[in-house]
């Protein structure tokens, strides 16, 4: 009876380890991709956007990128840093992915950072925007397909300048994208012969503006530039607005202020200006074409992640072209990627020694419930990867 | 700071404390009278919000909607007692905090499936929506003064049902002594509900009134619970009069903090706890 089972058991592992072999031998025509997004939480609608994107671009090309069929390993990161290494090493060790796709939290998006570089694998990040992504920590294995913080705001500092803006207040939640975007804001202004007159920052996610709305009523300076995203963003400018000021002192910010929450602001956010690397009405073919397939497949309208999602896999895509569709030979992807200029929706863009997208900021006009494109105030802007030694 | 911005930063700190008042009085007569640490308190606050977006969606109308969001607080908060909270006040605080930090997590990922995660605005009321100029670039919103009025007939009201009715006489006796009160044929488990149902009622009432200028978001609940916590601590557990001062103190600190620290300005509200802690341990006003 022992002896049997013993018989049955070894017949069943080799069954198991023929199944393992099959499986590996399948694999080698196969990549994987490994999603490290949030898909519950605050940031659920931009992991959710960013997947559709990334994976309409696979299904143009018949489900394939490179040449070879992708396979999905999907990780919801809940925008948690405290599990964001264990998550990253998962995909990396137990599923042996080929990328990782990753992620909208900065914070996140650092740890997923060091476990690529140690581990030497491939991570794009679709959206994450703090500035030592592609800075200090930069690395050969680290790509991104959307913007350094550095990149909208330095354009609207220039952009201010030019209009012949003399002074500025500036309000920000104080943590890093907030601070990283006020610095880059002041460093172009500044250049530009104008002057910050006072910088006001309060904890995030404090939402009681109305000390500093009276402190600018007070202060008076020729415009306001402020950071914030989300619900702190239509509560500012609803703020701002019933303060009076909007018609007084104009606000300025990073796209952020205004993308995804017109809703919530009713009228409020209507003709303000925002600076970022896409926009509504571009009225390209190519970003036409890339909405309509869009809103067909998803029923909704695609926005700015969207657009990042789709470009990871553009960029993954043209990286395995050039090493022949195999992804072990990293080098060669690596060079691939870098080298590619990628024809994203939002217009062409190449990538910077530190592979920060190299791009045009769009100054757009919030219309309705739309940011319209109102030009190009800086064209292929290059965050200047300060601390990256590659 | 000039004059003028003086008094608006003061008239400021007064529209937040008084804000801040109305979420934690409630937290504070649950806590001080049935000895219950209410981490979902905050969850009421978000309730209230998304029923005031919810129900002004569907009537056109906030004022209708806070008519009708009453009445539902009152209920929910009632049958939360019944169902849960009843069976928690033997148990000690570590049992409490774990059921209302689940509560914390339930409702947020209800609320996730039923409205969503999207950051949605409420309109103020059409009479209501104008703004008194202030100085020359900047007017006062009449809806932040609205409130602030609302809040202060409350805290009359409170006053008037704590220190005169039959009601207020029994929930200050169960505040003393719990056991005594029952000894004297109260039915303090009946009071109990009634004082929850209104902890409940009052932070709702706090959401719907703020979510026309505070917009209605994803955990916009554990924002207020902090510093309701805070406020409770400050003003003495059990204390109604204690959270108002305290809801002041901690305006003006937030307020005048922002502007004059401006780099200390997170911490501005703790300083002022920790120093009011070392002079008065038991908070200011403990227990009236």
């Amino acid at each position: 009876m022992d002896k049997q089972m013993k018989g049955v058991g070894r017949l069943v592992l080799g069954a198991a380890m023929m199944v393992v072999g099959l499986g590996a031998a399948q694999a080698q025509e196969k990549v994987k991709v490994g999603l490290m997004l949030p898909y519950t939480g605050t940031y659920a609608a931009l992991g959710n956007a960013i997947t559709n994107g990334f994976k309409q671009y696979v299904e143009e090309n018949g489900g394939k990128l490179g040449g070879r069929v992708v396979e999905y390993a999907v990780v919801d990161d809940e925008s948690n840093p405290a599990k964001a290494t264990e998550n990253a090493r998962k995909l990396v060790s137990r599923d042996k992915v080929d990328v990782v796709v990753g992620t909208v939290h900065s914070g996140v998006a650092l740890a997923m950072a060091k476990v690529a570089r140690d581990s030497k694998t491939l991570m794009i990040v679709p959206n994450a925007g703090a500035n030592d992504i592609t800075g200090p920590l930069c690395s050969p294995y680290v790509f991104r397909s959307s913007f350094s913080a550095w990149q909208p705001s330095y354009a609207m500092g220039e952009a201010l300048a030019k209009r012949g803006i003399k002074t500025v207040a500036t309000v920000t939640w104080k943590y890093s994208f907030g601070e990283e975007s006020v610095a880059g804001f002041k460093e172009a202004f500044e250049k530009g012969g104008g002057k910050v007159v006072k910088e006001m920052t309060l904890p995030f996610p404090n939402v009681e503006f109305q000390p500093f709305l009276t402190e600018i009523a007070s202060v008076k300076p020729d415009a306001v530039f402020v950071f914030f995203a989300g619900a702190g963003a239509a509560k500012f400018v609803s703020d701002y607005a019933a303060a009076g000021l909007k018609s007084n002192i104009p606000l300025y910010g990073p796209g952020f202020l205004t993308d995804g929450n017109l809703d919530a602001m009713g009228g409020a956010g209507e003709g303000l200006l925002t600076t970022l690397h896409y926009a509504d009405g571009l009225a390209t073919d190519r970003d036409s074409v890339f909405r309509t397939k869009y809103a067909e497949a998803y029923k909704i309208q695609p926005d700015v992640y969207a657009v990042q999602g789709y470009d990871a896999a553009q960029m993954f895509d043209a990286g395995l072209k050039a090493a022949g569709g195999d992804p072990s030979k990293k080098e060669e992807v690596i060079k691939g990627m870098a080298a590619a200029t990628i024809d994203s929706p939002r217009g062409a863009f190449t990538l910077s020694r530190a592979h920060n997208p190299v791009q045009d900021i769009y100054l757009r006009e919030v219309k309705g419930s739309e940011n319209v494109v109102v030009e190009v105030v800086s064209k292929s802007l290059e965050d200047p990867a300060r601390g990256c030694k590659m | 700071m000039d004059f003028a911005s003086f008094l608006i930063q003061t008239l400021n700190s007064l529209q937040y404390g008084l804000l801040l008042f109305l979420v934690a009085s409630g937290l504070t007569l649950v806590f001080g009278i049935m000895g219950i640490i209410n981490l979902a308190h905050g969850s009421f606050y978000m309730i209230g919000a998304y029923l005031a977006f919810v129900l002004t969606s569907a009537t056109g109308s906030l004022m209708l909607a806070i008519a009708l969001g009453i009445p539902l607080a009152l209920v929910f908060g009632a049958f939360l007692e019944w169902a849960l909270f009843a069976h928690l006040y033997k148990r000690d605080h570590l049992e409490q905090v774990l059921l209302t930090y689940g509560l914390i997590l339930i409702f947020e990922q209800l609320r996730s499936l039923l409205v969503g995660d999207d950051v949605h605005g409420v309109a103020i009321p059409a009479f209501l929506d104008a703004s008194i100029q202030l100085t020359e670039v900047m007017s006062y919103p009449v809806y932040r003064l609205a409130i602030s009025v609302v809040c202060i007939v409350l805290a009359v009201a409170l006053y008037f049902v704590i220190q005169r009715t039959r009601l207020g006489m029994m929930i200050r006796a169960g505040n003393d002594d719990r056991s005594m009160v029952e000894s004297l044929g109260i039915n303090i488990n009946m009071v109990y509900r009634i004082v929850f149902a209104l902890g409940v009622a009052m932070a709702a009432l706090a959401g719907m009134l703020a979510s026309p200028i505070s917009s209605v978001f994803p955990n916009m609940g554990s924002q207020v619970l902090i510093i309701s916590f805070v406020i409770v601590v400050i003003g003495g557990i059990g204390s109604v009069w204690g959270a108002l001062v305290a809801a002041l103190i901690v305006g003006f600190a937030d307020t005048f903090g922002k502007v004059l620290v401006p780099e200390l300005s997170g911490i501005v509200v703790y300083v002022v706890m920790a120093v009011v802690l070392l002079w008065r341990p038991e908070g200011i006003l403990k227990k009236g």
